[in-house]
This record gives structure tokens, C-alpha cells and sequence, in this order.
């Protein structure tokens, strides 16, 4: 019961197509509260499309949403109260002022004004109108307005896309506190390191399917155990050796180095060391790893599954 | 301050803030009235009778039909209405409010021609309270019909086309250049149908005391009617999205806002 009464948003088989496109075949996902869930897929895998639909914004053709006991296809006008969005592009009139957009969208909220977060944002002494606002300026406005009004569900949209490292590292502190407060967070975003570093859970939407819901470090258990080589040489003789090696089941090229996922790195390593010696190329750098949340994720998206 | 209060404040700012907002809603309509308080009664002295409510009915086009449905389609197209949606905005305030800021540019335009217009000549109302009531209601028709085309129109090209039907004609045969009684029955009918020809005729009737074409009356009630049903057209058929088919129904509806006119075109 405890699960059920903290559980904010509930994703029930939901199903949105255009055309023929299957966008979305069966989603369900439940995000709890002070939990930040990490939508994590390919451009196109339909995330935007799953959020949306919580937004109000799309109908979907099939499935049930709840937030938090409201269901934002038939009653949108009650969701907003609940909700705060960043939207993937967010847009307001061109010469609205940071503090004006503020007070505007917090009267809606029936909120006083919060201009400790443009403070807190670098946007309290902007005169600037919007449409003079940078890009990571106009991004930060946006998360400022989403949290105005203490949502108990934020709904994120890709929301570092084009910040600066400073704005970005900003966010990232501010999500663990909004999830302090009790927030519940749905975070799409195709970033690995922002999934990992701000996300309890994650869930994976590949193809307009959820093929994995689970801990980061769930998912980079998955799989198959697959340890990742990265090899650079003098002469980069490596290119399009990967089957050559024992234990290798995936090989690919990143910038210098060739890199093989293999489920026995020992055997794999001495293939490559002799080869190299064999072609009379020079090593530069070996690095043996356990996969990351990206390599995991590229494995899945590429087609390896979960195991 | 309330929302409402708010948003209304906003837009009457961004008319002065945004280039295009000051030039539609204050600018063309006082500079042309001017250029043709200088040039047009000298040319042709009659024109000095109609001249206050011919360039009232420019400033309601202006400000409504030109002016309006533009910055409606770009904020729908930008994602405007997107993210006035997800914090709580409604479409009611989207399309009202709109029309209320273009009713409050109107009227006071409006005012600046019909206490400057004895500068060049021009004659005053002799009923200001009906001056008053017909100027309401033409630039509450006017504001109806702007964000009706705002909210049918894909793009800007589309707006522009669906306005100038409206602006073009009315400029031609609404009565606002010369009198209606000087044109052929055939094209008094055709004018009817226009807003423009029926604020101008009720202008005559029941603000300037001049013989009216139409009965000024009955011009009056088409100018209401027409606003009402474009507004109400406007909130029925609002898409808050380029991309989604939220709107409630076929845009062609939108032409039931030329109904008052052709009743009036067939009572004619």
C-alpha cells in the first residue's frame, strides 16, 4: 500500500502511433516519490513522444496515465498544478523579461513569484527579453519556471541540451534537492553520464519499448559480463580485427583506439599482444574496463539485449 | 495582480514592445490617418465627413485583421502556446485576451482621431456615446475575426491571404474612401458582407446623424454578431500545436463568422 500511495506517475501499456510509425508499443513505467527516473533511448525511440502524452500534450491511442490520480487526457486543466515540464524546446514571446515570465506563469499557479530560483539560476539580474537570452540562459528560465510551484511531478526533457558546463553541473545539484523534497522526477535524456550521475533508476525506450527498468548498476551487470578493450597502436593495425580475437563479440572504432567487448578479456588481451607483435605494429595504450552505463546502453540499442 | 490582470498587462506591453505590435496597433493606422488628413481632404474636401470613422474602421483593421492573427500563428508555430500550456494557461485566455488588448488599442487610437480630427478638418460625432458603442463593437469584430484567422491559419502566408480578403475589399467598397452611395447596387450588396461596410454604415446612422445605407441598426447587430461568432469560432476551433490536430473541428467552420454578413447580404 505504502508503494502504491507514493507511486506519483503510473504508465500502463501506453501506445501512440503517427501513421504507420509505432511510436510507443506498450510503455509502462512508474516513477515514486523523491525518485528520479532516468528515460534513457536513442534519438527517436519515442521519449518525447511517452512524455508528452503525461503532459497532456499528445493523445495517446491506447494505455491509462496517472499522475498522482489525475489523467492528463481528460483533465489537462488539473494536471498543470501537479506538474512542472521542461519542455525539449521550450519558447515564450519574444520580448518577455525573465522576472515578468515569473510573475506570469506563478499568477497562473495562483504562487507567489519565486525570485530566489532566478537568483539561484544567474537570471535575477537579466533586463534582457527573451528572445536576447542565450540559449543555456533561456533553458535555465525554463527549468525556473517548471519548479516554480513545487510540482509534485517534474517532467524533464532533455535539460542540459545546449547549457554550458556551469549550468549543466547547476542542475545536476539541483535535482538531488528537488528529489530531497519529496519531488518525483521523469528525466529523458540520450545523456549517459547525466543518467548515471542524477538517476536512482533507469529505464531504457528502445524502438517504443521498454527493454530494461532497473539501477544503472543493474543494467551494466546485465548483459554478458562483457569487459570492455581498448587498444591504441603506433600504426592502428587493429582496423577490422575483431574476429580474429578469442572471446570477442563485439569490436568497434573509437577515435585511436579499437575497442572489443570480450566475455574473457585474459585470453582476448594475449590474442592481441601476439598479433601485434606478428604485424610488427607498436602497443600505445591497453585498457581493460568494465562496460559503462554507455557502453551498455550501445550494446542494447545496437542490438545485444539484456541478458 | 491576478492572472488575468497579468497576462492582460503583458500584452498591452509587448504592443508597445514589439516592432510589429506598435506598428499594426498604433503607427500605420495614426500615420495614415495623418497622411490622408493632409492629403486627402484637400484632394477631395468631402472626405473630411467620413474621415473619423473611415480611419477608426483602419485603425480596427489594422490592429485586428492585420495585426493579430501574425503574432497568433508565430506563437503557435515557435511553441509558445506549447509551454503556455504546460503551466497552467487556458486557451480561453490565449484567445481573449488577444482580442480584449486589440479592442483597447482600437479605442484609443480611436480617440486620438476623433479629438485630433478638426485639425485637418475632419467632423466630430454628434452622439459621442453611439461613437463610443459602435467603435466597441467594430473592434470587438474585428479582434474576433483576427484571432479566428490566427487560430485557422497554418502559417503566416495563409494569414496574410485570408486578411487581405478582408482588408482589401473593404478598403475598396466598404465606404472608407468614398461614399457607398456613389457605388453600383450590385457592389453595395457585395459590400455588405464586409465588416467595414457595416461599421461605416452605422457610424453614419447613430454617431454622425447622416443617412445610412444599411439600416445602422440593423449594422450594429451584424458588427456584434460577427464578433461574437468569430470569438466564439476562435476558442472552438484553438490548436495549441502546429504538429498535434488539437483543434475541436473542421477549420472551415471558421466561415460561419461570415454569416451575420450574408444575412445581411441577402436582407439587403
Amino acid at each position: 500500500m505504502e508503494g502504491a500511495a507514493s507511486t506519483v506517475l503510473t504508465i500502463r501499456d501506453l501506445r501512440k502511433s503517427y501513421g504507420k510509425v509505432q511510436a510507443l508499443c506498450g510503455v509502462s513505467l512508474d516513477v515514486r516519490r523523491g525518485e528520479v527516473l532516468g528515460l534513457l533511448g536513442p534519438n527517436g525511440a519515442g521519449k518525447t513522444t511517452a512524455l508528452e502524452c503525461v503532459e497532456g500534450l499528445r493523445s495517446p491511442d491506447g494505455g491509462t496515465i496517472d499522475v498522482a490520480g489525475v489523467d492528463p487526457t481528460r483533465a489537462p486543466r488539473g494536471l498543470y498544478g501537479l506538474v512542472g515540464v521542461q519542455l525539449q524546446a521550450s519558447a515564450l514571446p519574444p520580448t518577455m523579461l525573465p522576472a515578468e515570465a515569473m510573475a506570469f506563469f506563478c499568477a497562473y499557479h495562483g504562487v507567489a513569484p519565486r525570485g530566489d530560483l532566478l537568483e539561484r539560476l544567474g537570471l535575477d539580474g537579466s533586463r534582457g527579453q527573451y528572445r536576447e537570452l542565450s540559449t543555456g540562459q533561456q533553458r535555465r528560465l525554463a527549468l525556473a519556471l517548471a519548479v516554480a510551484h513545487r510540482p509534485r511531478l517534474l517532467l524533464l526533457d532533455e535539460p542540459t541540451a545546449g547549457l554550458d558546463v556551469e549550468s549543466r553541473a547547476e542542475l545536476h545539484e539541483m535535482v538531488p534537492e528537488l528529489r530531497e523534497a519529496g519531488t518525483a522526477i521523469l528525466l529523458a535524456t540520450h545523456d549517459m553520464a547525466e543518467a548515471e550521475k542524477v538517476a536512482g533508476r533507469i529505464a531504457i525506450l528502445l524502438r517504443g519499448r521498454i527493454v530494461f527498468t532497473g539501477t544503472p548498476r543493474e543494467l551494466t551487470a546485465t548483459g554478458g559480463g562483457l569487459t570492455k578493450v581498448s587498444v591504441r597502436t603506433e600504426r592502428s593495425l587493429l582496423a577490422g580485427s575483431g574476429t580474429l580475437f578469442p572471446s570477442v563479440s563485439q569490436a568497434a572504432h573509437r577515435e585511436e583506439y579499437a575497442v572489443y567487448y570480450s566475455s574473457d578479456p585474459g585470453p582476448t588481451v594475449s590474442a592481441i599482444l601476439d598479433y601485434l607483435e606478428a604485424q610488427g605494429d607498436r602497443l600505445i595504450d591497453l585498457r581493460v574496463e568494465r562496460p559503462s552505463l554507455e557502453d551498455r546502453f550501445l550494446e542494447i540499442a545496437r542490438g545485444g539485449g539484456i541478458a | 495582480m491576478n492572472a488575468f490582470a497579468r497576462h492582460v498587462a503583458f500584452e498591452l506591453k509587448t504592443g508597445l514592445r514589439s516592432p510589429s505590435g506598435l506598428l499594426m496597433g498604433y503607427l500605420f493606422p495614426l500615420g495614415f490617418y495623418v497622411m490622408l488628413g493632409l492629403v486627402m481632404t484637400r484632394v477631395n474636401p468631402l472626405f473630411t465627413e467620413t474621415m473619423i470613422p473611415a480611419m477608426a474602421i483602419v485603425a480596427g483593421m489594422s490592429s485586428g485583421l492585420l495585426g493579430l492573427p501574425g503574432t497568433l500563428v508565430e506563437s503557435r508555430v515557435a511553441g509558445i502556446f506549447r509551454s503556455f500550456r504546460v503551466n497552467g494557461v487556458p486557451a480561453l485566455a490565449i484567445v481573449s485576451i488577444p482580442v480584449l488588448v486589440t479592442l483597447l488599442q482600437v479605442l484609443a487610437v480611436t480617440a486620438v482621431i476623433a479629438l485630433t480630427g478638426p485639425l485637418f478638418g475632419g467632423a466630430q460625432p454628434v452622439a459621442w456615446g453611439a461613437f463610443l458603442g459602435v467603435t466597441l463593437a467594430m473592434a470587438l469584430a474585428f479582434g474576433a475575426l483576427g484571432a479566428l484567422i490566427g487560430v485557422v491559419s497554418n502559417d503566416s502566408r495563409a494569414t496574410v491571404l485570408y486578411s487581405q480578403l478582408l482588408f482589401l475589399p473593404a478598403m475598396l467598397i466598404g465606404g472608407l474612401m468614398m461614399p457607398m452611395e456613389m457605388l453600383p447596387a450590385s457592389a453595395r450588396r457585395a459590400a455588405a458582407l464586409l465588416p467595414a461596410s457595416q461599421a461605416m454604415q452605422a457610424y453614419h446612422g447613430l454617431a454622425f446623424d447622416r443617412p445610412a445605407v444599411f439600416d445602422a441598426r440593423a449594422s450594429l447587430a451584424v458588427l456584434l454578431a460577427t464578433g461574437i461568432a468569430a470569438f466564439a469560432l476562435a476558442v472552438y476551433l484553438f490548436r495549441w500545436d502546429s504538429r498535434n490536430a488539437t483543434g475541436h473541428g473542421p477549420r472551415a467552420l471558421a466561415l460561419l463568422a461570415l454569416l451575420p454578413g450574408l444575412v445581411a447580404m441577402a436582407l439587403l
